[in-house]
């Protein structure tokens, strides 16, 4: 079993949190893992990436090779086609579909949902919007999360320990709004299956 | 043993601290930073009251660094591959006066230049000052190399580098932590005069220097961290550097390279091994990151020997970080083509933060120079270098720490004024004042912004060593006191600030502008500390 993942957003939305998430229930699930992340404040406002690498082998490389990537987690829907060079070519594009426009040069939407749609594997969230719903604003994360949960070879159970691990010291409420962020994404990419 | 999920840098920081470490130096910078931020974080290094904190720069730390081995006690000192350029003096003479506590220097260097002015390898460092280098191809290696670098720098009195890679440095993996070593006494070196490098001393301890290549170069071709693997087909022998190592092997899924192997991770370069490969194999094909030091050395300037492929003949690129790609296709595999990148996919530069104070001073700043030509604004080192990209355009150099006070001056003296320097504050006290003083006697026509955030920004908000000293630090150096103005850079405060720059800009003289208010991200960080403390109180 491996997974090759890239995280993808602008620097400053929090893809780590996704990571973080990932990473601890990798290690209770006994794989391997390897996580290149980016640093500095440099990277503030700019396209920003990680790539997360888990595994039941030894993992050589701290980058994913070109093609071989099974899933582009993104929380902005342009910076998830950033990556496309590296995505397998049944590779998963989960994103969210909510636009951060900090560049004057920003593409049209349509476009941009267009270019995401031609990938056969995609899963496109207005995870903002869902999240907001939800009464959780910045629980849209947990959705995208949950929407690639079905395809990342760890149990759901364990991914949710991780949750709870990682939002233990915010407290009982910020844990259960992210487990429930989490499940509405589960059950959007469900749907799909 | 639970395995410690460690970035590469805090993999080396807990190594040290489990080395029994006593202090650590370093200024901050990436992708170095996280070491010092990890051992002033770590409880284990607060319970054994290992010395942090961060020095005015590079070679401040340097020295100290020294000091503390003089006193017989191990100690770090980290840093990005160009501050290692800063602290050239002090480390290249660290390797003539020696070591007595154990001494490491862990330069960590930025090869494709996610963050840095050049892709420079520190092993040239090493080389030039002809002490071990160490180069870890992953963060348990890195982790297990700081017990044995400062193993060997007790022993063979000798300070000892470490060259990392971005790529180690910021990747996160599992860590095994099995050392925990007491610190050393105090103690002095057993020579008392080899730390005196007068010339009569310099040249008796240069003499042991080079007598110690030879134990050096021993000590790496028994090198646990230096492993030949041998294979079948020797139409191809193949040498690995540090992480090119991890390249390597993801190109073989299972792991069945069928070519001899000499992994190197401890220099200087293992003669015997690599005569073993060279011997036994029709051609080499060398992999490393960063400058292709092995692979020139190996070939010779003649290059009359078996044919060595790398860098220099095109194998590889001359320059960027490697990648599994790349190190695949000069194994000669093909790949498929994958998908491009869209089109409609634009560029996303980093940017300064909404609300960041240097946004204002930017603007007000290319209002004030409307009416002199262009080309006239010397920057540096830190967030407000991003002032070079739309929509400010607003600077016109960006060197090195330092070089905007002393290139403003040197224009000037040309007769370019006005000429206007940007720096930030921490940038200030790292190599900023001296630049300043030299302007002052000579009196050079230039204009000064400090630009005061109060932190050290770029690298993530690390304390700033010029806090609350800089208009001090101006008036002692020599700077009229009329000529030194503390600015609040908000649009309301407009037309005061702009009387004060034309006024200045215009000046004959030396002047400094100190646009003062705290970085938007360490603001932010503080209020969001400051709710949790009152959240804390509001439930006990």
């Amino acid at each position: 079993m491996k997974r090759d993942i890239i995280l993808s957003g602008v620097g400053g939305q929090g893809i780590l949190s996704i990571a973080n998430v990932i990473g601890l229930a990798a290690i209770e699930a006994g794989l391997h893992i390897k996580q290149a992340e980016v640093h500095g404040m440099s990277q503030r406002g700019g396209d920003v990436q990680s790539n997360l690498r888990i595994s039941d082998r030894e993992i050589a490389s701290d980058l994913i090779p070109k093609g071989q990537c099974d899933m582009i987690l993104s929380v902005e829907p342009m910076e998830s086609l950033r990556y496309l060079p590296m995505l397998a070519t049944e590779g998963w594009l989960i994103t969210n579909n909510k636009p951060f426009v900090n560049i004057p040069d920003y593409p049209e939407m349509e476009d941009v949902m267009k270019e995401i749609k031609s990938i056969p594997n995609n899963i496109a969230i207005d995870a903002d919007r869902l999240a907001k719903e939800m009464g959780s604003a910045r629980s849209a994360n947990m959705i995208i999360l949950g929407a690639a949960s079905p395809y990342l070879g760890i149990e759901i159970k364990v991914l949710e320990n991780a949750i709870k691990k990682l939002f233990k010291s915010k407290g009982e409420n910020v844990i259960n709004l992210n487990l429930k962020a989490f499940g509405m994404g589960k059950h959007i990419a469900e749907k799909k299956l | 043993m639970e395995k410690l999920m460690l970035l590469g840098d805090e993999a080396i920081a807990q190594g040290a601290i489990d080395a029994g470490i006593s202090g650590a130096y370093a200024y901050p910078g990436t992708p170095s930073t996280e070491i010092m931020e990890y051992i002033m974080n770590s409880n284990d290094a607060k319970d054994k009251h290992i010395r942090t904190g961060w020095s005015a720069n590079e070679k401040t730390a340097m020295e100290a660094a020294l000091g503390m081995s003089y006193a017989g006690k191990r100690v770090l000192v980290s840093m990005k591959h160009v501050g290692l350029n800063v602290a050239a003096d002090a480390f290249i003479n660290s390797a003539i006066t020696g070591a007595n506590g154990g001494l490491v220097i862990l330069a960590a260097d930025d090869p494709s230049m996610h963050s840095s002015q050049n892709e420079q390898d520190s092993r040239f460092y090493g080389r030039f000052a002809m002490i071990p280098i160490l180069e870890p191809s992953s963060q348990q290696e890195a982790y297990d190399m700081m017990i044995y670098a400062f193993d060997i720098s007790e022993k063979f009195e000798i300070p000892v580098l470490i060259r990392i890679a971005t790529r180690l440095a910021h990747s996160r993996a599992g860590v095994e932590q099995h050392t925990s070593r007491e610190q050393n006494e105090i103690r002095l070196p057993s020579e008392p005069k080899q730390f005196i490098l007068l010339p009569a001393n310099a040249r008796r301890r240069y003499k042991l220097l080079l007598r110690n290549q030879a134990i050096f170069e021993d000590a790496s071709e028994k090198s646990s961290f230096n492993v030949y693997f041998d294979g079948s087909d020797k139409s191809l022998g193949i040498i690995t550097c540090g992480i090119a190592y991890n390249y390597l092997l993801e190109n073989f899924p299972d792991r069945d390279i069928p070519n001899p192997i000499l992994k190197i991770d401890q220099y200087p370069i293992p003669r015997n091994l690599v005569e073993k490969i060279y011997n036994s194999c029709d051609e080499l094909l060398i992999l490393e990151d960063g400058y292709p030091l092995v692979e020139e050395l190996l070939k010779g300037f003649l290059a009359t020997g078996k044919k060595i492929k790398g860098r220099l003949d095109g194998t590889l690129p001359r320059d960027g970080e490697l990648t599994p790609n790349i190190v695949g296709k000069a194994l000669g595999k093909e790949f498929e083509e994958t998908r491009p990148i869209p089109d409609i996919v634009k560029g996303r530069p980093p940017q300064l933060c909404k609300g960041c104070p240097h946004i204002y001073t930017y603007e007000a700043l290319n209002d004030s120079l409307l009416e002199y030509t262009r080309g006239r604004v010397f920057s540096d080192i830190g967030c407000y270098t991003l002032g070079a990209l739309e929509p400010f355009e607003a600077i016109n150099t960006c060197v090195d720490m330092g070089a905007s006070i002393t290139m403003a001056k040197g224009a000037a003296d040309a007769g370019f004024t006005p000429a206007v320097s940007v720096i930030g504050d921490s940038t200030f006290t790292h190599s900023g004042m001296t630049g300043l003083l030299d302007a002052v006697n000579d009196n050079s026509s230039i204009t000064v912004f400090i630009l005061d955030n109060a932190t050290t920004a770029m690298t993530g908000g690390q304390k700033s060593s010029a806090y609350g000293k800089i208009e001090d630090i101006c008036m002692a150096l020599g700077v009229g006191k009329d000529h030194i103005h503390v600015i609040d850079p908000l649009p309301k405060h407009h037309d005061v600030n702009m009387e004060i720059f034309k006024k200045e800009i215009a000046y004959e003289g030396v002047s400094v502008i100190i646009p003062r208010r705290e970085c938007i991200q360490t603001v932010a960080r503080r209020l969001k500390m400051a709710k949790k403390i009152k959240e804390v109180h509001a439930t006990k």
